[in-house]
C-alpha cells in the first residue's frame, strides 16, 4: 500500500508539472544516457549494467557501462531497471476503430472482397486513446491492417506517438492482408444447422477466385497501356518484392494451398497470420521462407483434444523449428497492449524470454522491412526504446518510466492515467 | 386351393369388422362373418416372455380369442397351417407424428422481437398449447401406412411435435381395411411435452433451455390455481392442462440431460413423465436410473465419420468418435441397468431401417427378448393398453407378424402383417426357397449357378469354371428371370422359368444369345446352406472404448476421488492475516484442510514435494459463463424464475481448462439481456461429476441483474421492449421490487395468493435471503441501483464488471457493496470509455471488497495473470492483489466459511504452482478440489498421449467401416459456442 501511495505521488507530481496528455514528444534536442539498466536488445542478447546512449534520435553507444566513456547528455539512472526496444504490434486495426460496438467510430472493414487498393494509413488516427494507451506498456510501434473481405487492403507501419498520420508512418503500404478461404465453415447456427465446423463446400471456387485476382494483378502490370485498374495496380509491390503478402490461415490444407498459390503465381515474400496449425508443415514453411505471426497465445485451443495450452506454446514449437515468428494480438483492439504478457506467457512454456521477446522486436521488424531502423537496441538504428522498472513481460515488472520514439521523450500518460489521478485526488481530498 | 382359402378369410374378416351393427347399409344385405380364424403349428410370442412351441392361435373378429399350446377349434375355423414360422405381436411406435400435419414455420419477426402473445382465452405464453388434439389434425396416411406395416407395426401413437406443451395425442392402428371409427383406439392417448418452443409461434419467450423449464412450473402452478377457481377469466389452455391431468404425459427430452431435467420438473409437480430421450443415456445411466421414468428411445446410431481425408478427420473430436462407437451399446447398458424402455422410429430416417438398428443393439449386447419388449409390451404399458395392444393374450387386438423364423435375425422373412385381424401380405409365404447350387449345361458348357441371399430376395452369382459373369435375377410369384452374360462379352442368356413347389430342378424357357429359343434345366446340386452367419460370428462383440467421465478427450476413465496429501516445503499463500508463509507443509485429509505447519506428520498421506514451489487457495471466479447450455434469458426484461443451476453442462472444455488455470470455484451467472436476469449457479469445478455434483451444497443464493447498453438493447435492433433507457431501468426496478414487496406481504398474511416463481425470488432479495450480483458500467446506473436498493430498505451485494466504480467508490464503501471487475477491458462499446485499468486498485482503496472476474473462458483460466494486473496498475500489494482472486471473490459470494484460503477447517481447494502465483511464468501443477486431484500437469501428460492413441484407433475403425461398404458421415465439428454476458 505504501509502494502504491509512493507511487501515486510521483505520478501526480508527473501531472501537476503539466504534462499534457496526446501531445506528441518534441524533436531530442539533448543526448540522453541511460545508465546501468539490464538491456535486452531485441536480437536475443542482453547487456546486464549497460550504456545506452542517443542523440538526434539515433542511439550512438550500445554497451556495458563498465566502458569508461562519458555520459552524455542527460542521464537516466538504469540500475535495477530494464531496457528494451520498442513493441511492434504486428497486424492490428488500431487507430481504424475507437470504440468496437460504436459504428460511427469504426473504419476497419470496408465493403468488398478484393480490397488491396484501401489503405489503412489514411485513416489511422493519430489521436485515439486506445492507441495512447499502448505506449505504458511499452508498444511503441505497430501494422495497422483493415479487417475484413478476402483481400481486405493495405496495412502500413505506424509509431504511437503522432500529431497525424503522415508523422506517424514509418513505412506506407507495407503489406497487403488476403483472408484464405476456410477449408472448413463455422455451421450457420441462425439458419438451423449445428454450431461447429463443417467442410467448405465452395472452397475451391473461392480459392479459384483469389488465384484469378492475383493471375490478373500480375498479367496487368505486364501492360502499361491499359486503363488503370486501381486494385490490380494496388497488387503490383508484391510481384516486384516491395510489399508482402499476410496470408490469414489456420489448417495445414488452407497453409499449403496459399503459399503455394501465391508463389506461383509470382508473389514474392508470403507471411503466415494465425498459422494454427503451422507446427505441422514448418519445413514447406521453411522452404518458403514464410514467417509466421501467430495469433495471440492468450487464445484457446481451437479443438477439444487439443492440449490446454497449446496457443500458449505454438510460438515456441514454430520457433523451435527455426521459423521467424511475430505475435499478432487479440480479437478486441485494446487487447494489443497485452502484447508483453503473451511474449511472457510463451516465454513460460520454456523459450528462452530473449528469444521470446524477439518476437515482438526484432523478428516483427524484420517481417516488416523496417529492421533497419528498429527492432532492435543497435547503435545507428532508431532510438525507439523504453525503460521499465522491471520484467517488462511479466504485469509485475511492466511498469514503464520513460518511452522514447526515434529519441523523442514520449508521454505515459493516458486518457486512463488521467482518470485515476483524478478520483484517487478527489478521495484523498485534492 | 389353399389360395381360395386364403381368399376367403380376408373376405370374411374384412365383412366380418368393418360392417358396425348400427349404420344403414344400402348396397345390399347386412350380412355378419362370425368365422374363426386359427394359426396352427406356429412358435407364439404372446408376449417377449411368454413362447408357445406348436402353438395355435385363434381369432375372431379382430381379437384374440385364444392362445395355447392346444386349441380345441370350433367347428366354424378356418385353419392356417403356420409349420415352422413365428407369430409375434406387431410393434408399436409410440413417438410418431403419423398423419399428423407438422405445423409450418412462421415468418421471421422482423426489426424486434415479439414479446406478447398472439391468442385470445389461453395461456399468456403461446407455447403452451395443452388444448392442441391431434385427433383434430389426424389424417390416415395409407403410403406411410404401408411402409410401417411393412416394418413390422400394426399401432402407431401419434401427436402434433410441436412447441412447449402440445396437447393429445392419438393411438391409431395401421389398419388398411378399415376406417378410422376401426382404427382409432385411444383420441387422447397422453399429453406430450418438449423443452422446444413452437416453430409455428413468435413468441420470443421463452428464448432459453432454462426459460422453458421455468415456464413450465409457472404453468402447472397457474394450472392449479385456475383449478381452485381463483382465475375469473377464461383460459382454454390451462383448462386442457387440468383436463389431461390423467392421461399419460410424455416429454421429448432428446438427450441425456434433458431427461433428468424433464424428470425433475415432474417431480416438483408429482408427475412422472415417459420421456424421449436422445440414445446417449448410456454416458450418464447412474442419473438417467434415478429419474424412474420409463424411456423412449430413438435408433439413431451414427453412421462412422468418413475420416478418409486426415485434414478433414482432425475436425472429429475424440468425444464424437467415441459417441460413434459405443452408441449402439445404449439400449444394452439401459437394460442391464434395470431401465425401462421403448423403442421408436423418430429421428430414423426411415422404418425400413429398424431391423438393421435392432440387429445393431442386438448386436452390442441387447437381449432380443429386451429389444421385442422395446417395440411390443413397453410402448404398450407406457400408454396402458397393454389389454389391447402388445401382445397377444386373450380379447388383445389380433394384430401380428409371422415370420419365416427368428425376426430379428437376418435371414429372416416377414411374410404378413395382420392388423385387427386383417392380412397384409409383406412378402408371400408361399414363395419357394430357391436357393442352392445349380449346374446349368447350354451348348456343351457347364454354368455354375449360385442362389443366395433372402427367399423372396434371392441373389445369383454364375460362373463358368472360375470365372464369374455378370448375371441379373429377378423372383416374383415363384416367376424367375434370369440372364447372364456368355465369355463372348455382349451377349446373353435368359432364362425364365417357375419354381414349382414339386421339383428340385428349375425348368423352364431359354432364349440364346443369337435370339432363338429353346428350354433349360438346372440341376440343383446342393441346398443352401447360411455360409454368411459364420462371418457374423466373427464380427460379434464390436470392439469398444471404455466410456470416461465426461465423453469428452480430457474425461477421466475414473472419476477423481479424494485423497490424504501432505503438501511439503511450499510457499503457502494464505490469503488469510498470516499471509505467505514459506516452507510450511498443508496437510490435507478428507476433503479438508487440517493442518498447516512445519514438519508435520504426514501419517497415511501421500507426501507432495513442494519445495520452490507455490501453494495457493483455488482461484474463484465471480463471474463467468463457462459450464452452461445458456446463458440468457432474454424474452423478458425480467427473468427471475429461471435458474442457471438448470442449465450447467458439466461437458464443457472450460472447466478442465479453467482447472489448468487454478480456477477451483465459479459462479456461472445468467447473461445481461435483461434488468433482472436469473439465478446464479455456484459450482466447483469438478470435472467429471454431474451438474448437481457441481453445485454446492446449501448454496448462498445469488441472482444476476444488470444495466446500461445491453439491458437497453442498444448495439442490436430492438426496439420494443421496455426500457430503452436508463430511466426506464430504474423504474422497472421500482416495480417489480414494489410487486415482489406487495406479494410477500399477502403471502406471509396467510391468504391465497398464486404462487410466482418470479416474485417469490424477487422476495427473497427483500428479505435478505438472495443476493444481487448486478452487471454495470457508469456511475449513474450504479448510484442509482444502490439507491433503489436502499429505498427497499436491502443491501445490493456485488456490482459485476463495475467498470466506473472508481468513480463512486466512497459511495460503495458506504452501501456495503462489493465490486467485481474486469482488469483491463474497455473501449469495446460506448459505456466503457472511461473504464480504467486502475479500477480495482481504486476502489480497494476505499475499502471495497474488490474481486477480479472474467466473463471469459479464456481469460478465466489466467485470472491469477489478471490479478497480476492489479499490481502494474496502481501499485497493488502483491498479496492484496491475489486475494482478489481468492478470498475477496469467495467473501463476495459468501462461502467465504468454506473456501478462498488456506486455513485449517477449509475445504482442500489448493493450488500448486510451479512458481510465484502471479507471475507470468508460473503453471498449475496440481489443482484439488475438496482433496481430489482434478488437474495434474503430469496425468494431463499422459492424457494427451492416450488421446492420441484412442483417436488414431477409433479413425482406424471408421476407415474399416467404410470400407466394409457401410454408410459414412461427412466430418463435423460439434462445438460448442464461447458464451459471455451478451450471448443470446
Amino acid at each position: 500500500m505504501k509502494k502504491a501511495t509512493n507511487l501515486l505521488i510521483v505520478l501526480i507530481l508527473l501531472v501537476v508539472t503539466g504534462r499534457a496528455q496526446q501531445t506528441p514528444g518534441p524533436v531530442q534536442k539533448e543526448a540522453i544516457s541511460i545508465d546501468g539498466a539490464t538491456a535486452h536488445l531485441g536480437n536475443g542478447e542482453v547487456i546486464e549494467n549497460s550504456l545506452i546512449m542517443f542523440e538526434n534520435g539515433k542511439l550512438t553507444f550500445v554497451g556495458s557501462a563498465n566502458n569508461k566513456i562519458a555520459r552524455k547528455g542527460k542521464v537516466i539512472k538504469g540500475k535495477g531497471k530494464h531496457i528494451y526496444p520498442g513493441f511492434i504490434a504486428m497486424s492490428s486495426a488500431l487507430g481504424l476503430v475507437e470504440v468496437d460496438a460504436v459504428r460511427a467510430s469504426d473504419d476497419q472493414d470496408e465493403i468488398g472482397d478484393f480490397l488491396p487498393h484501401i489503405r489503412s494509413q489514411i485513416a489511422y488516427n493519430a489521436e485515439s486513446k486506445v492507441v495512447e494507451s499502448m505506449r505504458p506498456n511499452g508498444i511503441l510501434l505497430g501494422q495497422i491492417a483493415p479487417n475484413g473481405g478476402r483481400i481486405s487492403g493495405s496495412s502500413s507501419v505506424m509509431q504511437f506517438d503522432a500529431w497525424n498520420w503522415e508523422d506517424a508512418t514509418i513505412k506506407a503500404d507495407d503489406g497487403i492482408h488476403l483472408s484464405w478461404p476456410s477449408a472448413f465453415r463455422r455451421g450457420r447456427w441462425w439458419a438451423g444447422e449445428p454450431r461447429g465446423y463443417q467442410p467448405n463446400k465452395d472452397y475451391q471456387k473461392q480459392v479459384d477466385e483469389v488465384t484469378s485476382f492475383i493471375k490478373n494483378s500480375l498479367a496487368y502490370g505486364k501492360d502499361t497501356s491499359s486503363e488503370k485498374n486501381q486494385a490490380y495496380a494496388a497488387m503490383q509491390g508484391l510481384f516486384d518484392g516491395s510489399k508482402k503478402l499476410y496470408i490469414y490461415a489456420d489448417s495445414e490444407k488452407e497453409i499449403i494451398d496459399a503459399v503455394s498459390n501465391a508463389k506461383n503465381n509470382g508473389v514474392q515474400t508470403v507471411v503466415l497470420v494465425g498459422g494454427y496449425h503451422a507446427h505441422k508443415v514448418t519445413d514447406f514453411l521453411k522452404q518458403n521462407k514464410v514467417a509466421v505471426v501467430v495469433r495471440a497465445p492468450h487464445n484457446l485451443p481451437a479443438f477439444d483434444d487439443d492440449d490446454y495450452d497449446f496457443p500458449y506454446k505454438l510460438p515456441k514449437l514454430l520457433a523451435d523449428a527455426g521459423l521467424l515468428v511475430a505475435l499478432q494480438t487479440r480479437g478486441e483492439i485494446f487487447q494489443a497492449r497485452n502484447l508483453p504478457f503473451y511474449v511472457g506467457q510463451v516465454a513460460g512454456q520454456g523459450l528462452d524470454p530473449e528469444k521470446a521477446l524477439q518476437m515482438i522486436t526484432s523478428n516483427a521488424a524484420q517481417i516488416l522491412g523496417i529492421d533497419n531502423s528498429y527492432g532492435t537496441l543497435d547503435v545507428g538504428k532508431s532510438a525507439t526504446l523504453f525503460v521499465s522498472e522491471g520484467d517488462a513481460l511479466d504485469m509485475r515488472g511492466n511498469q514503464l518510466t520513460h518511452a522514447f520514439i526515434d529519441g523523442r521523450d514520449v508521454s505515459l500518460e493516458t486518457h486512463q492515467t488521467e482518470l485515476w489521478k483524478r478520483y484517487m485526488g478527489k478521495y484523498e481530498g485534492e | 386351393m389353399k389360395m381360395r382359402l386364403l381368399f376367403l378369410t380376408i373376405f370374411w374378416c374384412g365383412c366380418s369388422l368393418f360392417a358396425q351393427d348400427y349404420f344403414p347399409k344400402n348396397d345390399g344385405v347386412k350380412s355378419k362373418n362370425n368365422n374363426y380364424t386359427a394359426f396352427t403349428n406356429a412358435k407364439i410370442y404372446v408376449t417377449p416372455t411368454q413362447i408357445i412351441d406348436n402353438g395355435t392361435l385363434l381369432i375372431l373378429n379382430g381379437k384374440v380369442v385364444q392362445v395355447a399350446k392346444t386349441v380345441s377349434l370350433p367347428k366354424n375355423t378356418v385353419t392356417i397351417d403356420l409349420k415352422g414360422k413365428h407369430i409375434y405381436p406387431s410393434f408399436i411406435d409410440i413417438y410418431s407424428d403419423f398423419g399428423v400435419e407438422k405445423p409450418k414455420r412462421a415468418p421471421g419477426s422482423g426489426r424486434s422481437p415479439q414479446y406478447e402473445p398472439e391468442r385470445e382465452g389461453f395461456y399468456w405464453n403461446d407455447h403452451v398449447m395443452p388444448e392442441n388434439n391431434a385427433i383434430t389434425k389426424f389424417k390416415y396416411d395409407g403410403k406411410k401406412a404401408k411402409e410401417l406395416r411393412e416394418a413390422g407395426f400394426g399401432v402407431v401413437n401419434s401427436h402434433i411435435q410441436d412447441g412447449i406443451v402440445r396437447g393429445t395425442g392419438v393411438l391409431v392402428t395401421l389398419n388398411e381395411e378399415g376406417n378410422d371409427g376401426d382404427r382409432i383406439i385411444d383420441d387422447k392417448s397422453g399429453q406430450y411435452l418438449s423443452f422446444s418452443k413452437s416453430v409455428a409461434k413468435r413468441q420470443s419467450y421463452p428464448g432459453s433451455l432454462m426459460g422453458a423449464m421455468a415456464l413450465l412450473r409457472q404453468m402447472y402452478y397457474d394450472a392449479d390455481w385456475y383449478a381452485k377457481g381463483n382465475i375469473d377469466t377464461k383460459d382454454r389452455s390451462l383448462e386442457a392442462l387440468n383436463n389431461n391431468k390423467s392421461l399419460v404425459q410424455i416429454f421429448e427430452a432428446k438427450d441425456k440431460g434433458n431427461v433428468v431435467r424433464a424428470d425433475k420438473i415432474g417431480d416438483a409437480f408429482g408427475i412422472q413423465y415417459a420421456i424421449l430421450g436422445g440414445g446417449d443415456e448410456y454416458q450418464n445411466v447412474e442419473d438417467i436410473k434415478k429419474t424412474n421414468a420409463k424411456l423412449i428411445l430413438p435408433l439413431n446410431f451414427p453412421d462412422a465419420f468418413d475420416v478418409s481425408n486426415p485434414y478433414h478427420a482432425e475436425y472429429v473430436s475424440l468425444k464424437d468418435m467415441r459417441h460413434w462407437n459405443l452408441a449402439p451399446t445404449n439400449p444394452k447398458v439401459l437394460a442391464d441397468n434395470g431401465v425401462a424402455f421403448s423403442f421408436t422410429l423418430h429421428d430414423l430416417k426411415s422404418p425400413s431401417n429398424l431391423k438393421e438398428k435392432v440387429q445393431k443393439a442386438i448386436e452390442y449386447g441387447l437381449s432380443e427378448t429386451k429389444a421385442l419388449e422395446a417395440l411390443t409390451t413397453i410402448p404398450a404399458q407406457i400408454l396402458g393398453k397393454s389389454d389391447k395392444i402388445g401382445s397377444l393374450r386373450t380379447g388383445a387386438y389380433a394384430s401380428f407378424l409371422i415370420t419365416s423364423g427368428n425376426i430379428f435375425d437376418k435371414g429372416t422373412t416377414l411374410y404378413e402383417n395382420w392388423v385387427q385381424g386383417t392380412k397384409n401380405n409383406i412378402t408371400s409365404m408361399d414363395a419357394k426357397d430357391i436357393r442352392g447350387e445349380y449346374d446349368l449345361s447350354l451348348a456343351g458348357t457347364t454354368y455354375k449357378i449360385s442362389i443366395t441371399g433372402e427367399i423372396n430376395k434371392p441373389k445369383v452369382e454364375v460362373k463358368q469354371d472360375t470365372v464369374k459373369l455378370g448375371s441379373k435375377l429377378s423372383f416374383k410369384d415363384n416367376w424367375l428371370n434370369l440372364s447372364f452374360a456368355t465369355d463372348e462379352g455382349e451377349k446373353n442368356y435368359r432364362l425364365t422359368a417357375l419354381a414349382e413347389m414339386d421339383s428340385e430342378d428349375l425348368n423352364g424357357k431359354l432364349v440364346l444369345p443369337n435370339g432363338s429359343e429353346s428350354t433349360f434345366t438346372a440341376k440343383k446340386m446342393s441346398d443352401f446352406s447360411e455360409k454368411e452367419k459364420k462371418d457374423d460370428e466373427e464380427k460379434k462383440t464390436p470392439e469398444l472404448v471404455q466410456v470416461s467421465y465426461p465423453m469428452n478427450g480430457y474425461g477421466y476413465k475414473a472419476k477423481p476421488k479424494a485423497e490424504d496429501i501432505l503438501f511439503k516445503n511450499a510457499t503457502v499463500w494464505t490469503s488469510e492475516e498470516a499471509g505467505i508463509l514459506e516452507n510450511t507443509d498443508v496437510l490435507v485429509k478428507d476433503g479438508k484442510i487440517v493442518k498447516i505447519g512445519n514438519n508435520l506428520n504426514a501419517g497415511r498421506a501421500k507426501i507432495v514435494d513442494a519445495t520452490g514451489k507455490h501453494l495457493t487457495a483455488g482461484i474463484i471466479d465471480e463471474h463467468s459463463h463457462i459450464a452452461a447450455l445458456a446463458i440468457n434469458e432474454g424474452g423478458h426484461n425480467s427473468s427471475a424464475e429461471v435458474k442457471m443451476e438448470d442449465v450447467v453442462d458439466p461437458e464443457d472444455m472450460g472447466i478442465y481448462h479453467d482447472l489448468a488455470g487454478g480456477v477451483t470455484t465459479i459462479q456461472l451467472l445468467h447473461g445481461s439481456a435483461n434488468p433482472i436476469g436469473g439465478r446464479s449457479a455456484i459450482l466447483k469445478l469438478k470435472w467429471g461429476e454431474s451438474a448437481d455434483e457441481m453445485i454446492y451444497d446449501n448454496s448462498p443464493k445469488f441472482i444476476k441483474f444488470a444495466l446500461g447498453e445491453n439491458v437497453k438493447q442498444s448495439n442490436w435492433q430492438s426496439f420494443a421492449r421496455f426500457p430503452q433507457t436508463r430511466m426506464g431501468v430504474e423504474q422497472l426496478f421500482v416495480n417489480y421490487f414494489q410487486r415482489a414487496k406487495e406479494y410477500d406481504a399477502k403471502k406471509k398474511s396467510g391468504k391465497p395468493y398464486r404462487y410466482d416463481e418470479e416474485m417469490e425470488t424477487l422476495a427473497e432479495i427483500l428479505n435478505g435471503e438472495r443476493f444481487i450480483s448486478c452487471h454495470s458500467y457508469v456511475q449513474s446506473e450504479i448510484n442509482m441501483l444502490m439507491k433503489v436498493a436502499e429505498k427497499f430498505d436491502f443491501k445490493v451485494n456485488t456490482f459485476t464488471h463495475i467498470l466506473e466504480g472508481y468513480k463512486v467508490a466512497d459511495k460503495m464503501a458506504e452501501h456495503g457493496v462489493g465490486g467485481s471487475t474486469f482488469s483491463d477491458w474497455w473501449a469495446y462499446k460506448f459505456e466503457v470509455n472511461d473504464a480504467i485499468p486502475y479500477n480495482a486498485a481504486i476502489m480497494h482503496s476505499q475499502g471495497v471488497t474488490v474481486a477480479i472476474n472474467s466473463d471469459d473462458g479464456e481469460m478465466s483460466r489466467r485470472l491469477n495473470q489478471e490479478a497480476a494486473k492489479t499490481v502494474k496498475y496502481g501499485g497493488m500489494d502483491e498479496l492484496e492483489a491475489w486475494k482478489m482472486v481468492t478470498i475477496n471473490p469467495a467473501k463476495l459470494l459468501h462461502i467465504d466459511n468454506r473456501v478462498g484460503s488456506i486455513k485449517e477447517g477449509k475445504d482442500a481447494d489448493l493450488v500448486l504452482w510451479s512458481g510465484h502465483p502471479l507471475s507470468i511464468y508460473s503453471k498449475a501443477e496440481k489443482t484439488m478440489i475438496d482433496g481430489a486431484v482434478y488437474f495434474d500437469l503430469e496425468k494431463d501428460e499422459q492424457q494427451r498421449e492416450a488421446i492420441k492413441q484412442e483417436r488414431n484407433k477409433l479413425i482406424g475403425m471408421m476407415l474399416k467401416e467404410k470400407e466394409g461398404g457401410a454408410k459414412t458421415r461427412t466430418p463435423k465439428q460439434s462445438k460448442k459456442q464461447q458464451m459471455t454476458c451478451e450471448t443470446m
